[in-house]
């Protein structure tokens, strides 16, 4: 097929798809987990336009006359997973350069055919916040995405009120941005960290204070400079901070960096939190936790604990999961909230904490997190209990879209593994099979 | 004052005592069981006793055909099954810390060194080693990691005890080999590509076959055996098949050689990882070679990037012998747990019973000590695994553990 003729199907595909999407779908007869409110035992999830228009039981949802109807008796229904802090998408950030990189946007890196994607996708995970690495004290600005089939990364982006791309910015302390016994500009120590992050968030205090003082006079206004412009907005909680932290005192080194400079915060790993819960409650600051399968790895994570979700939680802390992709697999993101309830927490907030809580920490809790009307048709169908280790992710819808079906063999073999399975790019647009084939 | 001495003297007494006590007492336990996986069955037995005396597991049987002896202490559980068996892990040689100075699963002086003996670097008092009795692993498999062609020695131990003597229960278990780019050396140095390995490898077998010859023509007399040489005296323990040759190769290709040497010089081989065992399922059930296979979440990355969850239902289905590992890991986790990776096998395609025969009575079978460990049978060790439900979902715990009839674990984790 030539590649004119690929691009009117592609069209034919995507003005199908708009018209599928504009017709309600009612999904029914699962047992829907909505995060916020009670569980529904045989319930009906309506969407329509990629949204959530109705969800409720069986007898008190009056199911629209022009929709299709799903058959969901048996399965479980819950919204769409959030993972506030992955690597999918083959991406690098900050370089060797200078520890404290602010400019650096991972979205001039993301690879959104690297089949990462796909398995966050089997996963169950719906909206990311990726992130570059923490080998830099800030190693520059994360995004969150919807994990949509994209060829591009604009398929996949989010915008806020003002039409602008969403995303953070990723901090670090501890032993990884550290480079003992280095004589170029890396931190030695971690009081040195500390100094280096306070000094460049000065600088953008000034930059910020130039910027008010120029008011409405563009002749007064500094240089352009993309890393102090990334920090005043940090300064200015328009982006947030998800700071890599692991020891319990480089959590209260956070937190005193947050007070003094008043940015937002989430506090990301968070391996010794439960040493220091009542601190980090008191901050109010959020924490999106990791959940390894042993302690250790290196020095700061040798006290690793199954149990730091519950005590966080015990606390008051808002308390959230990530995957950290890949160093825990996006297919398998559900057991980290199952061992944390085998750690002690609730199963309510362990769920939470899967949707909602991360949802919080992105900003995006009007949209996502939850199964409400109005809100972003991002669900995913389960063949049973969430916390299960039997159960397998089915089918993943992002704004109503389906994006992973188990029954698709191509699908399938994302999710469990196989042959062939990373060589090929699964780019599954439905209409483009030979493409996904690699036959061009 | 000499009061107070004394009784500093008798609580001291007192402390070693009890810090001894469960590594010498050997107490007498009943073990009582809604569902007893005994593996000597296909099915549990359900509110089943198992009694333990002396280390030994002494009866098992319903709890309405046995009479609990009354100076038996009383465990209850709602699972009960064999202790776990880890049939391919580094931990006590690869440690938690991950420094240099705890990191002892390969040394980097030579690409072939069968005569490092995992005895000789094994912490007994690794943390790694707690947190696994913690989830009812008793026993693993354990010593020089894949990433050099021959990398050295693998020691099988119990997951209790100070030293490495109380420890240990097979000195020299297998000798660890890898085929495939972690055991390419750059610069110039050999192995530099995958024939290499497999010519040095060669040679080296060889030489020893020359060894065994020259020992065989001594028959017995002192002057006459060849100069001893610790690395051509282990290759000659191989070849004389006293040793499996433990091969961990995940590429189809690199499985095929590994079965094609073993053949040659007629070793005894056990493959380990094959992410691309279903490339080969039917070489490998011809060779009659037994596997380790991945763990299941094991990261498809690099050689291993075509592994499957369910690469372990797919070498049962082929009637391959197998056991799962929690195999090496260079960052985290530091290990993983046996456990949840059958749990997930479970999950993937393996019945219930399958899965656990992959950590208990297979995996026992593949490491030579179905005889002692594996399952629960009288006259076997007193090895024993609790949980408070189904021991693969996530929510339960492991709430004992019992090894060499001593509870040596009450966390609940």
């Amino acid at each position: 097929m030539n590649i004119l003729a690929k691009c009117a199907l592609a069209l034919c595909c995507l003005s199908l798809t708009a018209w599928a999407q504009s017709k309600p779908q009612a999904f029914v007869g699962a047992r829907i987990i909505p995060i916020v409110g009670q569980p529904i035992e045989n319930g009906v999830l309506v969407i329509q336009n990629g949204k959530i228009i109705q969800i409720g039981a069986r007898d008190a949802v009056k199911i629209p006359s022009d929709a299709s109807t799903v058959d969901a008796t048996g399965k479980t229904i819950m919204p769409g997973l959030v993972d506030s802090h992955s690597h999918i998408g083959e991406v690098a950030g900050a370089d060797g350069s200078a520890p404290i990189q602010p400019e650096i946007r991972i979205l001039d890196s993301i690879n959104v055919l690297d089949n990462s994607i796909q398995r966050a996708q089997a996963g169950g995970i719906t909206t990311v916040n990726v992130m570059p690495g923490s080998g830099h004290l800030n190693s520059g600005q994360t995004l969150y995405l919807k994990v949509k089939d994209g060829r591009t990364i604009d398929d996949l982006l989010i915008f806020d009120k003002d039409n602008k791309y969403m995303g953070g910015i990723k901090f670090a302390n501890g032993t990884n941005p550290m480079r003992p016994g280095g004589t170029g500009p890396f931190p030695g120590t971690r009081a040195k960290e500390a100094s280096l992050m306070r000094e460049q968030l000065l600088k953008a205090q000034d930059y910020r204070e130039k910027i008010r003082r120029a008011g409405n006079d563009k002749t007064k206004l500094p240089t352009r400079d993309l890393a102090m412009e990334t920090l005043a907005e940090v300064l200015d909680g328009k982006r947030m901070v998800h700071f890599h932290t692991h020891r319990h005192d480089d959590v209260l080194t956070a937190i005193r960096l947050q007070k003094e400079f008043g940015f937002r915060m989430v506090l990301q790993h968070v391996t010794e939190g439960w040493k220091v819960a009542p601190e980090i409650a008191k901050a109010g600051v959020p924490a999106s936790i990791i959940v390894i399968d042993s302690p250790g790895g290196k020095l700061e994570t040798v006290e690793l604990r199954f149990e730091t979700g519950a005590i966080l939680e015990k606390a008051g802390v808002a308390v959230g999961f990530h995957t950290d992709d890949y160093i825990t697999d996006s297919r398998v993101f559900l057991r980290s909230a199952a061992l944390g309830v085998r750690g002690g927490m609730s199963r309510e907030r362990a769920l939470y904490a899967m949707t909602m809580a991360n949802a919080k920490m992105l900003d995006l809790d009007r949209r996502v997190g939850s199964l409400e009307p109005g809100k972003d048709a991002d669900f995913i169908v389960l063949s049973g209990d969430p916390l299960s280790v039997y159960t397998h992710v089915l089918q993943t819808f992002v704004e109503g879209t389906k994006v992973f079906d188990r029954s698709n063999s191509k699908d399938y073999e994302i999710a469990t593994g196989g042959f062939g399975v990373k060589s090929e790019l699964h780019a599954h647009i439905d209409c483009f099979g030979d493409v996904a084939g690699g036959n061009q | 004052m000499k009061n107070g001495k004394l009784i500093v003297v008798w609580l001291s007494l007192l402390l070693l005592t009890a810090y001894c006590l469960p590594f010498t007492a050997k107490a007498q336990i009943a073990v009582r069981g809604e569902t007893v996986w005994t593996m000597t069955t296909n099915e549990p037995l359900r509110d089943a006793v198992v009694l333990i005396n002396n280390g030994k597991i002494e009866r098992i049987g319903l709890s309405s055909e046995i009479q609990i002896p009354a100076n038996y202490r009383v465990i209850t559980a709602k699972v009960v099954t064999p202790g776990l068996i880890d049939a391919h892990s580094t931990v006590g040689i690869s440690g938690y810390l991950n420094q240099p100075q705890d990191q002892m699963q390969i040394e980097n002086s030579g690409a072939m060194q069968p005569e490092l003996r995992a005895i000789d670097s094994y912490n007994a008092e690794e943390r790694l080693i707690e947190w696994l009795r913690g989830f009812g692993i008793t026993t693993i498999h354990t010593g020089h990691g894949p990433g050099a062609a021959v990398s050295g020695q693998t020691m099988i131990a119990k997951t209790v005890g100070r030293t490495i003597d109380e420890a240990t229960i097979v000195p020299t278990a297998m000798v660890a080999a890898t085929i495939g780019n972690s055991a390419l050396q750059s610069g110039g140095r050999a192995p530099g590509t995958r024939a290499k390995i497999i010519s040095m490898l060669r040679s080296e077998l060889l030489k020893a076959v020359d060894y065994n010859r020259k020992i065989d023509d001594a028959k017995g007399d002192a002057a006459k055996m060849p100069t001893r040489d610790l690395r051509t005296e282990m290759f000659a323990r191989i070849l004389r098949r006293e040793i499996p040759l433990l091969v961990t190769a995940h590429r189809h290709q690199d499985i095929v050689t590994a079965i094609r040497i073993a053949k040659e010089f007629n070793l005894r081989l056990i493959l380990d990882g094959v992410a691309e065992a279903t490339q080969v399922l039917p070489e490998i059930k011809a060779s009659g070679f037994p596997v380790i296979v991945h763990p299941t979440m094991f990261r498809a990355a690099g050689e291993a990037e075509f592994l499957s969850m369910e690469t372990a239902a797919k070498l049962k289905q082929a009637g391959i012998a197998f056991a799962l590992q929690s195999g090496f890991e260079g960052y985290v986790p530091k290990t993983r747990v046996v456990l949840f990776e059958a749990g997930v096998a479970a999950a993937n395609g393996l019945s219930f019973r399958d899965a656990l025969a992959t950590v208990t009575i297979d995996a026992a079978k593949i490491i030579g000590l179905d005889a002692r460990i594996g399952s629960l049978a009288p006259g076997k060790d007193a090895d024993l695994a609790m949980y408070d439900g189904d021991p693969f979902e996530y929510m339960t715990h492991c709430v004992g553990t019992i090894i060499n009839g001593n509870v040596v674990s009450e966390v609940v984790r």
